[in-house]
């Protein structure tokens, strides 16, 4: 179905050019499932997304061989990409928050694409966009068709996303991180979905950071690296044996390591008794408690909306308790004033999903980490411990990659000696191999200053690498807590071992 | 949802009131006699001074007649002009129809030229062309184009009338005069908006479906521009208002512009109050219109 001979890619910034894909060759054959795996920056998205000549307007495409279903595309016109797009390829990106038009009805957005290719009549139009929604298992399409991406869950938006990629019966699908941003258990139905959809005949093109989330499905995998395909060969080849020394870090990276932790817990660094927070006539948290010890890690697992994010407020004391209370370092830390609090916030610590808006983006590293610090004391050493050297001290969070931020956000969190740091979802924004040195940095740390840290998730193979003891929430309660291990290899709660389930594994015969 | 009209009404009584307190205090502090204003260029006598004083009810203290304003205000009486000795009511209906002619025609004039503006002119040298134009309409005073506009078009072409109100064709040149900076404004922030929006993925999204770039633009862009462009509303009215006494200045036209220059220069105290009420009225109204079409524009700020 496409053929690509050294495909170049060289992106124009004013008088730079960066070269994103240099010399890519590969082709994909009818009813197969490819995947494109690499970390952020590979030139992956630009390589899937010039198959469909989409790959952006300041974007030089060339190659030896380029064709798609039969046809030479290097002297394709405008026209000729549209009649393709949608009909003969449909692309589903990331989030469909954004990747659908938040401002138009979903039923609007699959509706479009009929339109556009004269596919049915008008008044037949309707019924095929309930049967296109039923056929990704959206309940009740008639009453979703007329609502708003905003008023979907995260599951169900994505299926309507995938509903209006096949609207116009397209016979390649190419998937962009189609599950990155999803909580575990839906990207396990997603998955799912895509599996169905490879059996009814689709061939599939999957474009991902993480290795264990494409080697179920995929027949090949292209792994890339700077724009060059470093290794490529049937999926179980690839896992058994890989060659690259790439490779094999991504697949270390996706099967996870578990770090141990060998010093004994020390006293206890927070403790929140019997904490209930209600918003409204919702009860977001229902009788939670917790201890921290120094030298622990804690994990704390659930999905979006299990109210993980509201005890992290409540823990850091950014908003009082219904009921219930919060210690920190033996002293009451809730219910007391803002003035109370202050003198002992250096020493309970906050590393966000997102550091580039946790950063001012006009300070320097040197300002950012420096203003954790003692006036005038240097910043070098700090960094040095996050492993940045000092070059990257004159620059703005926005000319660092996500891995190298996170570090900065680190390194602040560490500067005032901390006795807790409340790590919110640290590494979710991360490529999986990222994702490793992340966790190796944060498990160092621990090691070296004791500190505790409390470690917010909603992916059970993160916490699983790295947390000592574990709780997991849902609907606002814990339903189990204990030792990582007991907790993974004998859940006893349902929604644990659903959790546990909808985990991404590689599964790596030797 | 009658709580939040109520409270939205509420609130537009406030500011009603505000403003008209805040013109009332000001036209106190402003230098001039009330008495010397109704008299004007009529016989001046003590007699005729005292008859004034006791028929217009002068002689009571300030707060009285200041409570008695807003309580005949309150009823829908403006009371009498000092200069015209005619109803205020009667001199504005008489002369805000050529100055509401002349705001909306600027109003499309400057919404329509700067859609059309920022929709055409999206690629290199046309935009670049389009943008430099802009900002000169934007910097450039009403008075001084209005001027240029009417010796181009007036004197030297003879194409439009040089004074007055006659029909469409006077209206021409005022309301191009008015819309032109708008356009300036509005093209810029709509031709932003649009950037940000074909950056987003839903773009992208869009053009995968085999969508020309025109209707990504039309169907999903546009949309996303329009929220800044609205919240520029409140803006434009001011500017309309402003804008409106000037223009009618240069053009010779008839309209609210001119009764209010004539009031404030002799103290027309009636006159003035009822203007600045009439202004706040509009703002307000075409604030709570702005925020409707928020909702209308976007769903995501509808509570379902």
């Amino acid at each position: 179905m496409i053929e690509v001979q050294n495909l170049r890619v060289t992106f124009r910034l004013g008088q730079k050019s960066v070269e994103a894909v240099r010399g890519v060759s590969f082709d994909i054959r009818e009813g197969e499932c490819v995947a494109l795996v690499g970390e952020s920056g590979s030139g992956k998205s630009v390589t899937a997304r010039s198959l469909v000549g989409l790959a952006g307007p300041q974007a030089h495409v060339e190659a030896d061989t380029f064709t798609v279903d039969g046809r030479d595309v290097s002297r394709f016109a405008a026209r000729d990409w549209r009649r393709l797009r949608g009909r003969y390829a449909g692309l589903i990106l990331q989030d469909a928050l954004v990747s659908l038009d938040p401002m138009r009805t979903v039923g609007a957005e699959i509706t479009e694409v009929l339109r556009t290719h004269d596919i049915g009549d008008r008044r037949d139009r309707p019924r095929r966009v309930h049967d296109l929604l039923d056929a990704v298992h959206v309940p009740e399409p008639e009453r979703r068709a007329r609502q708003y991406p905003h008023q979907l869950s995260g599951g169900l938006r994505q299926r309507a996303l995938i509903a209006s990629a096949l609207a116009g019966g397209p016979k390649l699908l190419i998937a962009d991180e189609p599950t990155t941003a999803l909580d575990a258990t839906v990207q396990a139905q997603i998955l799912t979905l895509l599996a169905e959809r490879r059996a009814t005949g689709e061939t599939l093109l999957l474009i991902s950071h993480d290795l264990a989330v494409v080697s179920k499905l995929a027949d090949r995998v292209l792994v890339m690296k700077d724009g060059r395909i470093v290794e490529s060969g049937d999926t179980r080849t690839i896992l058994a044996g890989a060659g690259h020394p790439y490779t094999r870090q991504l697949i270390a990276a996706a099967t996870g390591r578990r770090r141990e932790n060998t010093a004994e817990p020390g006293e206890i660094v927070a403790e929140a008794t019997a904490l209930r927070k209600v918003y409204g006539d919702r009860t977001v948290v229902k009788d939670f408690g917790l201890t921290v010890r120094r030298g622990e890690i804690v994990g704390l697992v659930g999905e979006s909306g299990s109210g993980k994010s509201t005890v992290a407020q409540l823990l850091f004391g950014l908003t009082d308790p219904t009921s219930g209370h919060v210690r920190f370092e033996g002293s009451e830390f809730s219910g007391i004033p803002e003035r109370a609090r202050r003198p002992i916030r250096r020493r309970l610590q906050l590393i966000a999903q997102d550091p580039l808006s946790a950063f001012d983006p006009r300070w320097t590293v040197r300002r950012i980490v420096g203003e954790a610090l003692p006036k005038g004391a240097d910043p070098e050493p700090i960094l040095d411990r996050v492993g940045l050297g000092p070059e990257y001290l004159d620059r703005y969070p926005r000319q660092l990659s996500g891995g190298q931020r996170q570090r900065v956000a680190i390194a602040r969190a560490i500067a005032p000696r901390p006795s807790l740091i409340i790590c919110d979802e640290p590494v979710s924004a991360l490529d999986v191999s990222v994702q490793a040195q992340v966790l190796d940095l944060l498990a160092r740390i621990r090691e070296d200053d004791g500190t505790a840290l409390l470690f917010i998730s909603h992916d059970l193979g993160v916490i699983r690498d790295i947390a000592d003891r574990v709780l997991v929430m849902h609907d606002g309660r814990v339903v189990e807590q204990g030792p990582v291990r007991a907790v993974f290899d004998h859940a006893g709660h349902e929604y644990t071992r659903a959790l546990l389930d909808a985990v991404p594994t590689l599964e790596v015969t030797s | 949802m009658i709580k939040a009209v109520a409270r939205r009404v509420a609130a537009g009584v406030v500011v009603l009131w505000a403003a008209a307190t805040a013109a009332y205090l000001a036209l106190l502090a402003a230098p001039g006699d009330i008495v010397d204003a109704i008299i004007g260029d009529g016989a001046d006598t003590p007699q005729i001074r005292a008859q004034i004083i006791a028929e217009w009810n002068l002689d009571r203290p300030a707060i009285v007649q200041y409570l008695d304003y807003l309580l005949r205000a309150a009823r829908g009486d403006l009371g009498r002009s000092y200069l015209l000795q005619r109803p205020v009511g009667e001199v504005i209906g008489e002369q805000i129809l050529p100055t509401v002619q002349l705001a909306l025609a600027a109003a499309v004039i400057g919404v329509v030229l700067a859609l059309v503006l920022a929709v055409t002119t999206r690629h290199r040298w046309v935009r670049r062309v389009s943008s430099t134009a802009e900002l000169m309409l934007v910097s450039t005073p009403p008075f001084l184009s209005g001027i240029v506009l009417l010796s181009v078009f007036s004197f030297r072409l003879g194409w439009f009338p040089v004074a007055g109100d006659q029909g469409w064709a006077a209206l021409a040149l005022p309301a191009v005069t008015l819309g032109l900076p708008i356009a300036g404004v509005l093209s810029q922030v709509l031709r932003d908006g649009l950037d940000r929006a074909l950056d987003e993925p839903f773009a992208v999204t869009a053009r995968s479906r085999g969508l020309t770039e025109r209707a990504v633009l039309i169907r999903h862009a546009l949309r996303h521009a329009l929220i800044p462009a609205v919240t520029l509303l409140g803006w434009l009215t001011g500017v309309l208002i402003g804008g409106a006494v000037i223009i009618e200045q240069v053009f010779g036209r008839p309209g609210l512009g001119q009764v209010t220059l004539q009031a404030v220069g002799n103290g027309d105290m009636p006159v003035v109050l009822a203007v600045v009420v009439l202004a706040a009225a509009a703002f307000v109204v075409i604030n709570t219109l702005a925020d409707l079409a928020y909702l209308l524009i976007d769903p995501r700020l509808r509570r379902s």
